[in-house]
Formats: C-alpha cells, structure tokens, sequence
C-alpha cells in the first residue's frame, strides 16, 4: 500500500512572503553607529557621555532608551541607536582617550524573529544559541556563512544581526535560504 | 567542530571564529643591528614545528579580535590550555599530570553495538 502525502504547492516567488514562513527576515531602520575602542581607564567618563554604563563582561549588551552598548572585545564596543541620535554629538565631548569612528553606512541591520529564529542563523552560525549559552540580551561577533557578523538576541526568538554593506546581499539571501529551510 | 576556549571571551567558541597565528613566545632582539644575520634569520624564519606538545599563538579574529597563546598536541589537535597575551608560559608537566588524573577517572563502558537490522 502507497500512502500518498498530500503536500500544498508553493510558487517559487511566493514562499517567503505573506507569513507562510514561521521565520521573518527583515531590515532593520536606519541608525547610527559607533565603532567605539577604549582602554579600561577610560570606561567610566564614556559611560557618562553616552547615559549608559559600558558593558565590561564579554557577550554582554547595555541598553538605555533606542541606545545600545554591545560588548565586541576587551576594549571595543559596537554602539547602536537611532538614527537621528545625538551619539557623535555626545561622545565628542568627552576628554579621555579613545577613538569612536562612526560606522552608521559601514553596517546594515537585519531582524531575524519568529518561532525557531535561533535554527535560521545556526544555518550559518555555529555558535551555540540556546538559551543558556546565549541569553536575551547576549551579543557577540561571529560568523554566517562566509562572512563576519555582530549577532545580538533581542528576545528568544528576536535576532538582529549586523554585517558589512558589501555582504548585505549575501546575508539577506542566505538568512532567507535558512528561514525556509526551518520548519517548526 | 573543534571548540577553542578563548581567555578572553571566557568560553569555548567554534574554530571557525580563529586563526592560528604561528609559533608563540618569539621574542625579537631589542638590538638587531648587533645580531648575526644566522641569529636573525633564526628568529624570523625557523620555526620548531614539533610532532606533539606546541606553544601557539592564535587570534578570535571573528570574535573578540584577540591575539592569546595555547598549548596544542599537534598529533591530537587537543589543546591543553589556553592563556592571555603576555602571560608566561605555563608549566606543561603539570599541567599533563592534572589531565592524567581527569582522564583517569572511570570511563562509563559502551554497551555492545547492536546487530544491524538483517535488510
């Protein structure tokens, strides 16, 4: 006997779009980056200028408003907010040594969110995102396939991810790849 | 996948993350111009390359960006330990002999394979 699964067939150019995904693969708004590098001794005065205290663990995030601190390493952080932010304003003032390069155009931003987002970028991403390993709230740079990220959790299952505007194609087209793949 | 634990991210992360950065503790001769050029060529060129127990360098290039030191057997490919920039090396007996001793411990035996179903 030859059972005969019935499945519902999909156009080529429809899947993707209108929620037959569980997965969402969006972009991000416009905002404004900061590539910001310091040493320790210099933590404090920034966080001042920028109204929010400098992450110092690794794989951690401080927010305060649409401002975002991410950890990157020892001494760098990627800084997100807005677009229309007074980010470049804030950190020109400030006396201590640093260097803050503003990045906004360098990066794109891609929100990676439904049920099983976390199966989408381990497509790519061989870091371990379960909840434990990878909380709400968790940042850290990584790879995606042939290329570098800054890969930040929102929510359980809420990615953004941050790549280079050279590769954004490539992101965009492999994270779409990935969430059709998924099935939950 | 190899999971290479980072001293400074203070977890193990995928390989795919790192790049290995050659031989590790080659200090350069703070007066070259007094150096022979066998002495010199000998720090810029020769490498030990041994078959087991190797210092390296290596560097969370996708990650952190950066640069620490690990004890690798380069037969195992198991990396012994892992330190920070600038810190001295680690002492490598003693280190073998705390691994001896974890190892040690007993090893849950397999149960026998089971026979492949007859197709």
């Amino acid at each position: 006997m030859v059972e005969v699964s019935q499945v519902k067939r999909l156009h080529p150019l429809q899947v993707g779009h209108a929620g037959i995904l569980s997965v969402s693969v969006t972009l991000a708004g416009n905002a404004t980056r900061i590539s910001l590098r310091a040493r320790e001794d210099a933590v404090p005065a920034l966080s001042k200028a920028l109204g929010l205290t400098l992450p110092t663990r690794p794989k951690t995030t401080a927010s305060k408003g649409d401002r975002s601190a991410l950890w990157i390493g020892p001494d760098e952080w990627l800084i997100i907010d807005n677009a229309e932010s007074s980010l470049i304003a804030d950190l020109g003032k400030v006396k201590v040594l640093h260097s803050a390069v503003d990045i906004s155009h360098r990066n794109v931003g891609i929100l990676v969110s439904g049920k099983g987002a976390a199966a989408v970028i381990n497509g790519g991403c061989p870091q371990d995102l379960s909840l434990a390993a990878f909380p709400v709230g968790a940042a850290s740079r990584t790879v995606l396939g042939k290329i570098e990220i800054v890969l930040w959790r929102l929510s359980e299952n809420e990615f953004r991810v941050e790549c280079w505007r050279s590769f954004s194609a490539y992101a965009y087209g492999f994270l779409q790849e990935s969430a059709r793949d998924v099935a939950v | 996948m190899l999971l290479i634990k980072c001293p400074y991210c203070e977890e193990e992360r995928p390989e795919l993350e790192f790049r290995n950065a050659g031989e590790a503790h080659l200090v350069r001769n703070s007066s070259i111009i007094e150096q022979s050029d066998e002495d010199f060529a000998s720090y810029l060129y020769f490498r030990q390359n041994p078959k087991g127990l190797q210092f390296e360098r290596w560097r969370h290039i996708h990650g952190c960006g950066r640069f620490f030191n690990a004890v690798r057997d380069s037969v195992s490919d198991k990396f012994l330990t892992v330190y920070k920039a600038g810190e001295p090396k680690p002492d490598v007996d003693a280190l073998l002999s705390a691994n001896a001793l974890q190892e040690s411990a007993p090893i849950k035996k397999r149960a026998p394979r089971t026979k492949k179903a007859e197709l």
